[in-house]
């Protein structure tokens, strides 16, 4: 029979709920094997980097390659400490969500490498425009917990006044954007900040985040265009965690090799990185903030990772995927092969761990305590009910302040 | 005074900006070197530099998100979408983003963006270059929407639109661009210097946004509309020989109702028109309100001229458009009811 026609096709995932996941086909770069070009190198010969897997923690866990970013033992225990907070932290809220005292929650369980390194491989004064799974960055530049846990139970303390589902924050003083509902708004956005801040011939670089299944969105391409057009010092970082709710990454990914191929059509230096080798994530995004900083221009990078959880406190992903599947993906748990690293450099033990495990715990319990001082969602205190129809505009204008009129706030 | 038609009124507003705010960047598609294809930038990228004003890559959505990570980091952008009737691929970024960046963040971030689009008909633009697509955008909150009608007004909106701390979407009639029209298609050109409107200053002014300007007073009907059909509606009154008063809205939003209400109180009649189409048009927002303020004045029903429920045609344009001969019928016809 002949196969030469046109033939409708729509992607699929390889395993499905019943069917027993296995890996042991899929060929992923091994860690230390791939080359660290100059980060000035030209965009269109990145092309194995792209193809490829950028790794430095092996099946050992022990550091090796090029892209070993030598981070002292210190930096190394610190960025644990964000991760296993992030964790923490995230167990809690979903705790919260479940017991009614918040509305929605959404979870990073094993992507919390891709946050906590590169927010410790930039700088502070380095902008970011992320989306909602990203609170490891929060974590890493060191926001209050109370603080995000009052904007999450959008009580009176909420610096966005009740405005804004969970999780959608923003925190100017950490250069941290504002989240928006709207699926890689932000990745133009971050352009146009990074062509401010070059106007303004300010050192500082961008860096955005959106999934892999929003890299199907226009505003991805608008985001590599806009930046391989000005040559925007920006970092654009596509966590493929393999699903976007219930689609698998091949949805969006389509006949694309990578995610990070789709860098090079625009010349961008395109990355494949471990997203759960904190290392890896650290050392690659050190090199693209070189490249941007030095006037090379934009990098994508994509993390390669998985959604451990459940995409929201709406979902139940045993109805589209198998659950034993996050438990064999390959590249393991972020925190475990960091953990084991420093144990194999004799800079960790499991007491330590465990130790570290209590304190944040404790650290997140009494922050949970204040936060809920300040009110909840549904016992109050909340903003004060005027403030709704303020920040509209600067200022408000007669129809705001007749409605606040008629609501007789 | 010198006189200006409204693209050299812009142009020169633009250059106002650039030169006091050295925040202020302007792009768009031919907006750069070329000085866009209506003029409007015309040497000011020659003046100011590249890095000030510049081509942008033909994609309104990078456009307006662009202008909002600029302004969000600081800047004054004045962006330009070609025609009105392409500004859709970027209206996510309008309603979702620009709109709602300081409301969202309680203030921490704000977007002081300016979109400059040339709208309406008249022109033979058929349907692509011809819309009037403000109501779409009376309907977001967070975003003004201005529609200057003579150059000193296009001149002084524009740079309040940029020195404002909200986003404005700034339509620009482009039948009027080279001076007014009075609706009647074959009717000679007429020029802005002509026109006491045509006088520009070269420095720096303002009119004030959320302000209407009374442009024919009258007593026995009021006329409510902005941009080219203020010259329609005035020139229609004179042929009727009916005395009515013409409020030229100039911002749409927020619009200015106290002028609107004082005027209808006093004439107890009263027309909107716009070129849009009629059905959830902006004029049904203002008769809403007019009907709610002023009820008890009102001795007819409030009467509406626009463009029909259809896309804007080419060849029957001269029966879509909203002309001398519809409104002197709807004037005759509110003054008998």
């Amino acid at each position: 029979m002949s196969t030469q026609q046109s033939r409708f096709h729509v992607p699929a995932p390889p395993f499905r709920p019943g069917d027993e996941p296995d890996f042991s086909n899929l060929d992923l770069q091994k860690a230390g094997e791939a080359k660290r070009p100059d980060p000035l190198i030209e965009g269109f010969e990145t092309r194995d980097l792209a193809l490829g897997l950028i790794g430095v923690l092996d099946h050992n866990h022990q550091a090796v390659g090029e892209w070993d970013p030598k981070l002292s033992p210190e930096a190394m225990r610190e960025g644990l400490s964000h991760m296993v907070l992030t964790r923490i932290f995230d167990d809690r809220m979903l705790k919260l969500q479940r017991q009614g005292k918040m509305s929605f929650y959404m979870k990073s369980l094993g992507e919390e490498a891709i946050s906590v390194a590169a927010a410790m491989a930039l700088r502070d004064s380095d902008m970011l425009f992320p989306s909602y799974r990203q609170q490891g960055l929060l974590i890493a530049r060191g926001r209050h917990l109370v603080d995000m846990m009052c904007h999450c139970i959008s009580n009176s303390r909420d610096n966005l006044k009740g405005r804004q589902l969970p999780v959608h924050y923003a925190w100017k003083e950490g250069n941290f954007f504002t989240i928006s509902g709207n699926l890689g708004t932000q990745f133009p956005q971050a352009v146009g900040w990074a062509m401010g801040a070059a106007m303004k011939g300010e050192d500082q670089v961008t860096a955005s985040w959106i999934g892999d299944g929003t890299t199907a969105e226009g505003d991805f391409h608008n985001g590599l265009m806009l930046a391989s057009t000005y040559r925007a010092p920006v970092i654009f970082n596509v966590v493929n965690n393999q699903w976007a709710i219930s689609m698998y990454q091949g949805i969006s990914k389509g006949e694309a090799p990578t995610f990070a191929a789709k860098g090079l059509g625009y010349g961008l230096a395109s990355l494949r990185v471990d997203g759960n080798d904190f290392l890896a994530v650290h050392g690659a995004t050190q090199w693209a903030a070189e490249r941007a900083r030095k006037g090379g221009g934009a990098t994508v990078m994509e993390l390669y990772t998985y959604r451990a959880d459940a995409h929201s406190t709406s979902d139940d992903p045993t109805k589209y995927r198998p659950k034993t599947e996050g438990q064999i993906w390959p590249l393991g748990d972020p925190i475990e092969r960091l953990k084991q690293h420093l144990i194999g450099l004799g800079e960790w033990d499991e007491k330590r761990h465990q130790a570290l495990e209590t304190e944040m715990t404790a650290l997140v319990t009494k922050a949970y305590k204040e936060a809920e001082s300040y009110g909840t969602l549904h016992d109050g205190p909340l903003a004060p009910t005027h403030s709704m129809f303020e920040d509209v505009f600067a200022e408000p204008d007669w129809r705001l302040r007749r409605q606040r009129q008629d609501l007789g706030v | 005074m010198p006189t200006k038609n409204m693209i050299q009124a812009l142009n020169s507003a633009m250059d106002v900006v650039l030169d006091r705010d050295d925040d202020v960047v302007i792009f768009g598609e031919d907006a750069g070197y070329f000085g866009g294809v209506f003029g409007a930038t015309q040497g000011l990228q020659k003046k100011y530099g590249l890095d000030r004003v510049f081509d942008a890559p033909i994609n309104e959505a990078a456009i307006v998100a662009m202008a909002i990570g600029m302004s969000a980091k600081g800047l004054r952008p004045v962006a330009e979408i070609q025609f009105a009737d392409y500004i859709f691929p970027g209206f996510d970024q309008v309603v979702s983003e620009l709109s709602r960046i300081r409301y969202r963040s309680a203030g921490q971030f704000t977007t002081p963006v300016t979109i400059r689009t040339p709208c309406g008909g008249g022109i033979r633009g058929g349907q692509t270059h011809s819309m009037s697509p403000e109501a779409f955008f009376t309907h977001i909150p967070g975003v003004k929407v201005v529609m200057p009608s003579n150059p000193y007004d296009a001149k002084g909106l524009l740079i309040a639109s940029v020195e404002s701390d909200d986003p404005v979407i700034f339509f620009e009639p482009k039948r009027i661009y080279n001076g007014p029209f009075n609706g009647v298609p074959d009717a000679p050109l007429t020029s802005w210097a002509t026109h006491p409107k045509g006088e520009v200053p070269d420095e720096h002014y303002t009119v004030p946004l959320g302000k209407a300007e009374i442009v024919r007073a009258g007593s026995e009907l009021t006329i409510v509309t902005y941009g080219t059909l203020v010259h329609v509606a005035q020139s229609a009154a004179e042929k009727a020989g009916i005395d009515a008063e013409i409020i030229d809205l100039r911002t749409i939003v927020p619009y200015d109702m106290e002028t609107i209400a004082a005027s209808v109180n006093k004439t107890g009649r009263v027309i909107v028109a716009h070129e849009a189409p009629r059905t959830s048009g902006f004029g049904a927002e203002l008769i809403a309100q007019i009907q709610e303020e002023c009820f008890y004045a009102l001795e007819a029903p409030v009467a509406r001229i626009t463009g029909w429920d259809t896309p804007y045609p080419h060849a029957h344009e001269w029966a879509y458009f909203p002309g001398q001969e519809r409104f002197i019928r709807t004037m005759k016809t509110v003054m008998e009811a």
